[in-house]
């Protein structure tokens, strides 16, 4: 069977091309839309090793919201991106040797310790990948052994919600807002006055 | 035959291509915040590939739990680069000791 190589080698390859074109595109908004790829690829990756609830969660994550996030932004900020295109050239040398000195470090890394089935699956506790579906594996754990994880996750993301709404709030005076607790203060006897109309006349 | 070693070389090279994009558009925050994303995309395809190579779930959970800061980040940053333009008008790096806390 041939089809899983080249799968996966078409998706990589992709995946390595917009990595690289996120970084050295001229225009930002071309750089979003290359992550984008890459994200798409990347989660092609992650169908063909099993695990589709992660590759969904990607495109549904990444894609949806934050590549959408990073996009709004940029369309939405009025930068001079040529200005900031300055010095690219003149950090390629060091930051290429840098490049090739970590790729170089990882490589090695990697191909000096071998994975092994049996060196690291002793240390496994959790249920098998093979024997249930992947997101109904998930499922089980995730509101089990790992609750806690959960629930401090969903405290980050609270936070940063938090966070990016009093960074980005700002209080503009001629804008009426609504005040809750006036409303609910409010007297019905004050509030409205009655009038006698005479007919044929205006107040 | 596609073994776990494979993977691990693709995280690799986007490590590396995300560490590239740090170091190489040292002005402009926006393309910083996603070379991170994509730092944080090849230690995703780390864990999940050890997860599945492993045969542990755990490591899913975890990549879940990237995500998770990931998107968090992600929001936060650009939250503090709309401020910070609002300010100044620009978002080069080198003018950012100008919040000053």
């Amino acid at each position: 069977m041939y089809l899983y190589p080249i799968t996966f080698y078409i998706f990589s390859l992709v995946a390595v091309i917009s990595a690289l074109m996120v970084i050295s595109a001229r225009n930002p908004v071309h750089s979003v839309l290359f992550l984008i790829l890459s994200f798409v690829n990347a989660s092609g990756l992650f169908v063909l090793l099993g695990a589709e609830f992660l590759a969904m969660i990607l495109v549904v994550v990444y894609v949806g919201a934050v590549a959408v996030l990073f996009l709004f932004v940029v369309m939405m900020l009025d930068i001079n991106f040529v200005k900031l295109r300055e010095g690219f050239l003149q950090y390629l040398p060091f930051g290429a040797l840098l490049g090739i000195v970590l790729i170089i470090e990882l490589g090695i890394l990697f191909l000096s310790i071998s994975f092994s089935e049996n060196s690291l699956t002793k240390f496994v506790q959790s249920p098998q990948i093979n024997e249930i579906e992947n997101t109904k594996l998930i499922g089980q754990v995730l509101y089990t052994d790992f609750f806690y994880l959960f629930q401090i996750s969903g405290l980050i993301l609270l936070v940063a919600m938090v966070g990016s709404i009093t960074l980005t709030l700002r209080d503009r005076g001629q804008v009426k807002r609504q005040n809750i607790s006036s409303q609910n203060f409010v007297d019905a006897k004050n509030a409205i006055e009655k009038k006698k109309v005479k007919l044929g006349e205006g107040i | 035959m596609i073994f776990l070693e494979h993977y691990l070389f693709l995280a690799a090279i986007i490590f590396t291509i995300g560490v590239l994009g740090i170091f190489l558009n040292k002005k402009n925050v926006i393309i910083i915040l996603m070379s991170i994303e994509l730092i944080l995309l090849s230690v995703n395809i780390n864990l999940i590939s050890f997860s599945v190579f492993l045969n542990d779930i755990s490591g899913q959970i975890f990549a879940m739990l990237t995500l998770t800061v990931a998107a968090a980040e992600a929001a936060i940053g650009l939250a503090i680069l709309v401020v910070f333009y609002r300010n100044l008008g620009s978002i080069e790096v080198n003018k950012i000791n100008k919040l000053k806390g």
